[in-house]
């Protein structure tokens, strides 16, 4: 089975940790001004990159603490692990505003 | 008024003889539960004074690293994240414990709270005590990577388990009641391997 490596615990098994999807989804600066298209992509749509991938996981079996991690999706190798602030700059998935 | 008379009583008490005759029959297993234990969740800013606060009132210094554990006067600390220990004391009344560690802690954004009923313990005896857990326990156990100290929230088997590493020969195992008969069904079936052959 694959090791995860847990920023507090160390290496541990796959089985232990849950996934939490993409890391750093900005949420809206404001909310209530989304029309319901612009509200479905925040809460549904994610990106599907081939290749290294931002993700939130968390050690449910141990410690208990959420974690950032990049993933290659091809490989399944986890690139680096660290914590969630630190996962890449926080990204939009809101589509550009058209005038 | 609360009748305080009432004595806690281990969850797996009705297996207790049932362990002590398989434990008999086993070469360097002993299965044992063990007596009910106060036992205390501590979040708090590990950065800060608040550590060296508790551990004034808890008996005890708290593990400064992760997955340690060091011993308090009557009890243990374990370190369960970067911010969060359990504590335990075998001679404290739990709502003292908690009373006691809660003040210590407030002062510095802290909290203490009672979990003696969130889990239970079982102890694990024996040379072969570290083989017959590393069957259903995916993390390293021989004594040079899990020395006396060393402690794990790991899987046994199916069940989240707290892993005490008191002895190269002796571990101690926090866990769920709701968990406990399965664990002990877990560790009794491991255990037919380790019998004195007849």
């Amino acid at each position: 089975m694959q090791l995860i490596a847990c920023p507090w615990c160390g290496p541990r098994e796959e089985i232990e940790f849950s996934y939490g999807g993409q890391a750093a989804v900005a949420y809206p600066a404001d909310p209530a001004s989304l029309s319901d298209e612009q509200w479905a992509r925040f809460v549904f749509f994610r990106d599907n990159p081939k290749g290294p991938f931002a993700e939130r996981w968390v050690h449910s079996a141990g410690c208990r603490r959420w974690f950032g991690a990049v993933r290659d999706t091809r490989t399944y190798e986890f690139l680096s692990v660290g914590p969630l602030s630190a996962t890449t700059a926080r990204t939009s998935v809101l589509p550009e505003a058209t005038p | 008024m609360a009748d305080t008379s009432m004595l806690v009583r281990h969850p797996l008490e009705t297996r207790r003889t049932l362990l002590a005759e398989l434990s008999a029959e086993l070469d360097g297993v002993a299965l044992e539960l063990e007596a009910p234990l106060a036992a205390v969740d501590l979040r708090l800013d590990p950065a800060g004074p608040g550590p060296a606060a508790v551990a004034e009132v808890a008996g005890g210094p708290l593990p400064p690293q992760p997955d340690t554990w060091t011993g308090l006067a009557a009890g243990q600390a374990l370190r369960l994240g970067p911010d969060e220990w359990l504590l335990t004391s075998a001679a404290a009344r739990p709502e003292d414990w908690e009373f006691g560690l809660d003040e210590a802690a407030a002062p510095f954004g802290g909290a203490a709270v009672d979990v003696s009923a969130q889990r239970t313990t079982v102890r694990v005896r024996g040379a072969s005590a570290r083989p017959l857990l590393a069957s259903g326990c995916a993390i390293d156990l021989r004594p040079a990577s899990f020395p006396r100290g060393r402690c794990a929230q790991t899987l046994l088997g199916q069940a989240g388990v707290l892993l005490v590493a008191l002895a190269d020969d002796d571990l101690q195992l926090f866990v769920r009641p709701s968990f406990a008969g399965y664990v002990v069904d877990w560790l009794v079936d491991a255990a037919q391997e380790f019998r004195r052959p007849s």
